[in-house]
């Protein structure tokens, strides 16, 4: 299981968990993009099954819900589903 | 458009033909597709690949099973769209909005999720009525009664309509009511 690695400025860890078929997703990438940080990304869809169920687990100690896209801070903080001003005012 | 979808090989004539089609049928049911093109056109890309993926159209957002007994509620339009829509003037993904939202005079933006957490509800056989132990003895009906699990249309019938004359659903998302 690879995550996608996207060059940028050292924030910390940012790890999103995404669909490739998700807007709210794309969107989550292209801000991260856009505020020039360096994260990791990996688009759950295109898992195998096996692999599908390890990542749902380590969404869901983060997000209950295990919705998309999720987006860990630094293994402390974590924003559930696109909301711009949240994503600026944890990643600072 | 073309970004980070790479499999599948949608192009971009056959999403927007879906487009078009989705919208008219929206219309004329009294639905309406997001105003906002470009990302309403990368939610059907989504829809596509989900097709080519599972044999159906798996809601872009959620993350399908690829079993479509347990999928079933989120085969677009979802069961889930009506209420969020009357709700928060969105459905979870934002391909569908109400007036107010095409209208400009609300915002389409990040709603919770309604469908319930995995394991939490386990699709019923809906198309029987011993599978819904809540119905009343009404043997007496000449025809049983039949939902649109996602619009909720009625109709008394043998069997439920192939297609939801109102939202589209398939025969296969209508329950049986009575
Ligand atoms: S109607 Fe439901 S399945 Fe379709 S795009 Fe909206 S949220 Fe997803």
């Amino acid at each position: 299981m690879e995550f996608q690695r996207v060059e940028g400025t050292d924030k910390g860890k940012i790890v999103l968990y995404a669909l490739s078929t998700c807007m709210w997703c794309r969107m989550a990438k292209n801000l991260l993009k856009d505020m020039g940080v360096c994260y990791e990304y990996i688009d759950v869809d295109t898992l195998s099954a096996e692999e599908k169920v390890t990542v749902k687990q380590e969404i869901k100690k983060w997000n209950p819900g295990g919705s998309y896209p999720t987006l860990v801070i630094n293994e402390k903080e974590c924003v559930s589903g696109f909301d711009e001003a949240e994503i600026r005012e944890k990643i600072k | 458009m073309s970004d980070s979808i790479g499999e599948g090989e949608v192009t971009r004539k056959e999403v927007e033909s879906l487009f078009t089609r989705l919208d008219q049928e929206a219309e004329s049911g009294g639905y309406h597709l997001n105003p906002n093109r470009e990302f309403t056109l990368g939610l059907i890309e989504g829809m596509m690949v989900n097709e080519r993926r599972y044999g159906y159209w798996a809601c872009p957002c959620r993350l399908a099973s690829g079993v479509k007994k347990e999928d079933l509620d989120i085969i677009c339009p979802c069961d889930y769209r009506d209420p969020d829509i009357a709700e928060y003037g969105t459905c979870y993904c934002g391909l569908y909005v109400s007036q107010d939202v095409l209208d400009g005079k609300r915002k389409a933006t990040r709603i919770p999720e309604r469908r319930p957490a995995e394991g939490m509800a386990a699709p019923a056989d809906r198309m029987s009525a011993s599978a819904q132990p809540g119905l009343p003895d009404l043997s007496g009906l000449t025809y049983p009664l039949w939902r649109c699990r996602v619009c909720g249309y009625l109709c008394a019938r043998g069997q439920p309509p192939e297609v939801c004359p109102i939202c589209r659903a398939k025969k296969d998302r209508f329950e049986r009511f009575l």
